[in-house]
């Protein structure tokens, strides 16, 4: 498929970067792998915030490789306490920031405050901060960074670990195809907590990701943002096709693009002439080599069920 | 006339001295009551809390004067412990003053924050009603919990009657938020013994205490105004320089808690120690101990002095920063010839109890040290009756006697109310 037979939104979303913001708020100087996803992801969502943002960011890839002290790569406030905890750090700094506004202590002022951490942070062990920040309706805006394993520690399994794929504590072997479970749904899970905005986004589509990341803070109250992010050293994948493979998950239906605002639903990237199929993803990654075709067959299917589902939301809520 | 103009006579202190024109009211007030009350009337900002038995009342004491417009704060209603100081390390370095309470489990749940807070160096105030650790679970008093915290770099402080949980929760935020110390303070009290009990407390009027808490002015705050960095990677190269510095800083905070003790004696007319006795001045045996067991232990010795014994007890307030000069000068080169440590926690396999072994190390290069004995006692709620301490004293004689440890071999832990 060429370039101009993409819909419209698709390509204008790849190619017109320039209209972003010039500021840089995550900045040069951290030792992120070549092509990492996740700090390419990061730069645009600082773009998006600004410069009255707070962040929270968990322990994690983001958080070693911007922060080996005396160094730092943020040029807005932020903080580090743990890896379970950023959507309840976040939690405090927002009640806290609300009741030294009204008690007159700190000058009134819109800050946006922005947890991030990763999916081994969110979906498994800050799963229950996340739910406690959601429920609670703090003002806050949490980004998980999905590089769909424990990169940081050496590419363990996580539960964003998707079917079949290798990792060091779900390896492939003789008996085994790798992950044998199905990736967890953690925007579905934030979405269950009927907050005012989840999306799902790619750091390969930059405007669809800023313009998400806005809309996250001008809505009032919490906000969920799951990030899809390439991890070319997890993944087994060239680091400069880092854009094309979050692209290439994307055009697949592997990680569909998607926002859900006060329940309606709404595919932002679509792909009317319908998706490529999963193999032309799975192929190009060292994490899925040893798949074979009954596999790959397995998740064809789920991923041809999820996104019909998908559609049927948007089609049931935005009525 | 609800007011004592008088002034506030204090608890039983050697120098009796009282305050002369203080404004306050004598209540009879159950002591979680008055702790939430001290919070509010340090005008906490945000209060980030999880109940547990029986830290519970101080909490909804407090969410109560929220709802009612009585206290301007923030109250998180966390999900657990592990948030609920996750939010008040968050609330703290947006520069709020923050409250807490916990007990045993949550405490121990919420441990790794904890470590955090004091390393982050966050002023958070915790109110700690002590409670035995799991398992079995038990919902009642002993010091298992704070034990189990004792190296977090936490400030910790214990109150043995309500009056003395009332007044150092409101002395906790003067000492924490000075420039000098920015270090959080966990104040103790028994879990139901003294939790749950109605005292007669002297509660400050509001306009009273109002500027002997000054307002919280952070070093650093997360705001957009000034970015900072915090909680970076610490690198081989200078994570033992922070952890020195942490260490230099809780050590000189010394100085600070001995000012405001003072600043309060001075104001108010009680005067707290980090060391405190009772009848040791010509005493041969003192009995050591933190918490509520300090007024029964009084008792016993009164009545032991009745009998020509020469006992007495010492109550060691301050358990972090480690009082040493303190405890040199208390127990070193007078006629105490044996300080007998009441742990009210066992160190599994170890020395008996963590005091025990703290009071023998802070007292090792003493060329006029007393002999340092230890039983346990009052574990998980277990009453320790007058003819316990009774038995303990007993214990010490025969220790001073034959110059032996009170347990026998193999088993050093020598449990005192131990049902055989």
């Amino acid at each position: 498929m060429s370039v101009l037979q993409r819909p419209k939104e698709a390509y204008l979303n790849v190619f017109a970067y320039r209209m972003a913001p010039k500021e840089e708020f995550f900045t040069r100087g951290h030792r992120a792998c070549q092509g990492c996803g996740p700090a390419l992801g990061l730069r645009h969502i600082m773009k998006a915030a600004g410069r009255d943002t707070i962040v929270v960011n968990a322990t994690g890839c983001m958080e070693i490789i911007s922060s080996p002290y005396p160094f730092t790569s943020w040029a807005v406030p932020w903080i580090h306490v743990a890896f379970e905890n950023a959507a309840a750090v976040a939690s405090g700094i927002d009640a806290a920031i609300k009741a030294l506004q009204r008690k007159g202590k700190i000058p009134p002022k819109k800050i946006n405050i922005l947890a991030i951490a990763g999916d081994g942070g969110t979906a498994d062990i800050g799963l229950q901060a996340l739910s406690g920040m959601l429920a609670r309706g703090h003002s806050v805006t949490y980004i998980c960074y999905d590089n769909e394993a424990y990169m940081n520690t050496g590419v363990q399994g996580s539960s964003a670990t998707p079917f079949g794929a290798s990792t060091t504590t779900t390896p492939a072997g003789k008996v085994s195809f790798g992950a044998g479970y199905w990736k967890k749904n953690v925007a579905a899970i934030a979405a269950a907590h009927d907050v005012p905005y989840v999306a799902t986004a790619c750091p390969s589509y930059p405007l669809d990701l800023i313009r998400k990341v806005r809309r996250s803070f001008e809505l009032e109250g919490p906000a969920y943002i799951h990030l899809f992010s390439v991890c070319p050293t997890g993944w087994g994948t060239p680091p400069e096709l880092t854009v094309r493979m979050g692209r290439l998950a994307v055009e697949t239906g592997m990680f569909p693009l998607y926002e859900v605002e006060y329940g309606r639903y709404k595919l932002t990237i679509d792909f009317p002439q319908g998706l490529r199929p999963v193999e032309d993803y799975l192929r190009q990654q060292r994490r899925f080599r040893h798949l074979t075709p009954d596999v790959i067959e397995q998740i064809q299917s789920r991923v041809t069920a999820e996104y019909e589902r998908l559609k049927k939301m948007e089609k049931v809520t935005q009525e | 006339m609800w007011y004592l103009l008088q002034g506030v006579p204090g608890p039983v202190h050697q120098d009796g001295r009282r305050g002369g024109g203080i404004m306050a009211r004598r209540e009879g007030i159950e002591v979680s009551i008055a702790i939430a009350e001290a919070a509010r009337q340090a005008n906490v900002d945000v209060v980030s809390a999880y109940p547990i038995t029986p830290q519970t009342h101080i909490v909804e004491h407090l969410a109560q004067l929220v709802a009612d417009g009585n206290l301007d704060a923030d109250y998180i209603t966390v999900e657990s412990e592990h948030t609920a100081m996750s939010a008040c390390v968050g609330a703290s370095v947006a520069g709020a003053r923050v409250f807490t309470s916990t007990s045993a489990q949550g405490l121990a749940l919420m441990n790794e924050i904890v470590y955090l807070a004091s390393s982050l160096r966050t002023p958070v105030v915790m109110a700690l009603a002590n409670r035995a650790l799991s398992g079995p679970i038990s919902i009642w008093n002993d010091h298992s919990d704070v034990m189990n915290e004792r190296d977090t770099g936490w400030i910790s402080i214990f109150a043995n009657n309500g009056q003395e949980a009332y007044d150092l929760t409101l002395m906790a935020f003067p000492i924490g938020e000075d420039r000098r110390v920015m270090h959080p303070v966990m104040i103790n009290f028994d879990g139901f013994i003294l939790t749950h009990v109605i005292e007669p407390i002297y509660i400050f009027d509001d306009d009273e205490i109002a500027d002997f808490i000054p307002p919280f002015e952070p070093i650093y705050r997360v705001h957009p105004d000034y970015p900072v960095t915090m909680g970076p990677v610490g690198v081989p190269d200078i994570y033992t320089e922070a952890k020195k510095q942490q260490d230099v800083a809780i050590r000189e905070s010394r100085a600070v808690i001995e000012r405001v003790f003072e600043e309060f004696a001075q104001r108010y007319g009680r005067r707290y120690r980090a060391v405190e006795t009772y009848r040791a001045d010509d005493a041969e045996i003192v009995l050591l101990a933190q918490g509520s067991v300090i007024e029964a232990a009084e008792v016993a010795v009164d009545y032991l002095r009745d009998q020509g014994k020469k006992v007495g007890a010492v109550e060691l307030r301050l358990w972090r920063p480690f009082p040493f000069d303190d405890m040199k000068e208390v127990l070193c080169g007078n006629t105490i010839k044996q300080v007998l440590v009441l742990d009210r926690c066992i160190s599994f396999g170890g020395p008996p109890g963590p005091v025990l072994s703290e009071v023998r190390s802070a007292l090792y290069h003493e060329p006029l040290r007393p002999m340092v004995v230890g039983v346990v006692a009052g574990l998980g709620g277990r009453d320790v009756p007058l003819e316990d301490y009774v038995e303990m004293f007993q214990i010490g004689e025969d220790c001073l006697r034959t110059g032996k440890e009170p347990g026998e071999e193999p088993e050093l832990v020598k449990i005192v109310g131990l049902r055989e």
